[in-house]
């Protein structure tokens, strides 16, 4: 069921009714009952999967809870023990916890690592020894990798003892569930979200309307913008060869709007509906589009996905014991600058690779992710260079630069983002090269782009939409925009509220063969 | 404590790690600049830092952290 669909406006409509009619004390189990039934639409066998997911991080964090417990319980009465028998003891327990959450971690990323890589290994073994193994392909459940990697991050906070597990199985599988958040994240931690998720709710009429209004700019920014610049791009990566020089900016550009509303919406759409039940949910975005570096980029980009990736696989990474003796081994014979920078940089380029391949089993991925590892790297190796062209050049540290290196992140990052939207790596490169070779600036005035798929008019649409975006994104830079929206008088907050309902509804993408349905990030 | 704070100076010799409790918070260490402490607490008290630890709270100021060394020293 998507969210651009009238049978979830229809579902949503049910859900909010019961939910506030319904003693207080089940709310909780009608949202996992709704969730299940969301999940279904999408494929009945998907909750195969999600069951098995459900089943092992509640089961692992609970016997790893009882570890715990247990171990509390006995240095408690055993207090006269010697600090090398607790020692001994607490390592005892560790590897019980451990031996959990390594059969927990296994299953389920080995079902993942089989659905979703299976047949990319298979083409590749073949590509490479020239054998011919049949490439088997599995149906991907929708937004597995999402709803897997949170249930993840709880089962590995549980064996942290940063909170206990959450006994009930009910309660777990709601946490896994959550319709809002489960094909597209954001990718929630269980102390946050469950302070709200099982709490009982009245009714809020200012949250209900705080919600409501997140949800609708979410339907704009996806229908008006990203679903109506959804052939522009398809037109262009299609025949890419078609396309050089101006038309390829136009890619950059085009994409770079068209992922940001869709995948922007979405999660608007996600944390509104949420708000609407009295549910907070992490917000996945911070203004991702203002940043003046790219490792800036990706601290307000999907920033659930990047605390992910720093907190259980970089920094555990990095400080592992191989590491640390690694470091230690490289500052003794490759002096201490090297040895500084090995753990991290080999930490860092894991965690790029893992990001990678953690979007989708192709190789436009893989060097995507290495793309940023390395801009990344570099910048970082840059920083004193950076530091002494602040110190020595005034203009440097004007508005007038820092509007410069918004622009040049936008366009780098766009250049490593089209990735996604050629057909292959070689393909991207190619039509990359041929912004300098063949920029062809005339096919700018001579109605070409008018031929894209979309007329005059939609490019007006979305120039209107975006220069929207953009204002709405710099005052979201003074404070949450529906407060100051809150403030003003009733007329001029009713004209806001359905000048926005009726942009949605007249300027945003519908149609014949329109595909709408699928989010962009709902495939990975 | 005085040989953590000459970690600390090496990486960043400009801050005043006496007063700053907002090392973190105020992005004065970056995560390159936490993995380089934590392997030179290794090194030099002999203590492993959890990933579980590296919590802004731990490293906001030379006094949490060092309150983490000694933590970890009493485990």
């Amino acid at each position: 069921m998507s969210f651009v669909s009238f049978t979830f406006l229809a579902f949503l409509a049910a859900v909010f009714l019961l939910y506030y009619l319904i003693p207080k004390r089940f709310q909780w189990m009608l949202l996992l009952a709704a969730s299940l039934v969301f999940y279904a639409f999408a494929g009945p066998t998907y909750l195969i999967y999600m069951a098995v997911t459900i089943l092992s991080t509640w089961g692992a964090a609970y016997a790893m809870d009882r570890v715990w417990t247990r171990q509390d319980e006995y240095l408690k009465d055993n207090k006269e023990l010697s600090r090398e028998d607790k020692k001994a003891y607490k390592a005892a327990q560790k590897k019980k916890a451990r031996l959990f959450l390594a059969l927990c971690l296994i299953l389920n990323l080995g079902i993942l690592a089989v659905i979703k890589y299976t047949g990319f290994v298979l083409q590749n073994i073949n590509n490479i020894f020239g054998t011919q193994i049949r490439i088997l392909r599995f149906a991907l459940p929708l937004g597995i990798s999402f709803y897997m990697f949170q249930s993840l991050g709880y089962v590995i906070d549980v064996y942290r003892r940063k909170y206990p597990a959450e006994k009930n199985l009910a309660k777990c599988a709601l946490f896994t569930s959550f319709f809002p958040q489960l094909i597209q994240g954001p990718i929630s931690r269980f102390d946050y979200l469950s302070r709200t998720l099982y709490g009982q709710h009245d009714f809020d009429g200012r949250q209900f309307a705080f919600g409501f209004w997140r949800v609708l700019w979410g339907f704009f920014k996806k229908l008006v913008i990203a679903d109506r610049l959804a052939p522009v791009v398809v037109t262009l990566t299609g025949k890419a060869e078609n396309y050089p020089g101006v038309f390829v900016l136009g890619t950059i550009l085009f994409y770079g709007l068209q992922i940001y509303g869709d995948f922007t919406g979405g999660i608007d759409i996600t944390i509104g509906v949420a708000q609407m039940l009295g549910i907070k949910v992490t917000e996945n975005f911070d203004r991702p589009f203002f940043s003046k570096n790219i490792a800036e980029y990706w601290r307000r980009w999907h920033i659930t996905m990047g605390t992910w990736f720093k907190d259980y696989i970089f920094y555990p990474l990095s400080v592992s014991q191989g590491m640390i003796k690694l470091s230690k081994w490289s500052r003794e014979k490759l002096g201490p600058q090297i040895g500084k920078r090995l753990p991290v940089y080999i930490s860092t380029i894991l965690v790029w690779l893992a990001t990678g391949i953690w979007h989708g089993a192709a190789w436009h991925f893989i060097v995507w992710g290495l793309l940023n590892c390395v801009v990344i790297l570099i910048s970082q190796e840059l920083a004193p260079l950076y530091r002494r062209f602040h110190e020595r050049f005034a203009f440097s540290n004007t508005r007038a630069w820092d509007v410069f290196q918004v622009f040049r992140t936008f366009w780098l990052m766009g250049m490593i983002r089209v990735l996604d939207v050629y057909k292959d790596v070689p393909t991207t490169f190619k039509m990359l090269g041929t912004i300098f070779t063949t920029p062809n600036w005339g096919k700018l005035f001579d109605g070409s782009f008018l031929k894209l798929g979309i007329s005059g008019a939609d490019y007006l649409v979305v120039l209107f939409g975006t220069l929207v975006m953009f204002f709405v994104s710099l005052a979201k830079g003074k404070g949450d925009v529906r407060e100051m929206l809150a403030e003003k008088p009733a007329v001029p907050r009713y004209i806001c509220i359905w000048l926005l309902l009726a942009a949605v509804l007249v300027f945003g993408a519908y149609g014949i063969g329109y595909d709408a349905a699928q989010f962009i990030y709902n495939q990975f | 404590m005085e040989k953590l704070l000459e970690i600390l100076q090496e990486l960043h010799p400009d801050v005043d790690y006496d007063s700053c409790e907002s090392l973190i918070n105020d992005k004065i260490l970056d995560s390159f600049d936490i993995i380089t402490i934590i392997t030179q607490i290794n090194t030099e008290f002999d203590v492993a830092v959890p990933a579980s630890e590296i919590i802004p709270e731990n490293f906001n100021s030379a006094k949490a952290l060092w309150a983490l060394v000694e933590r970890l020293l009493d485990d």
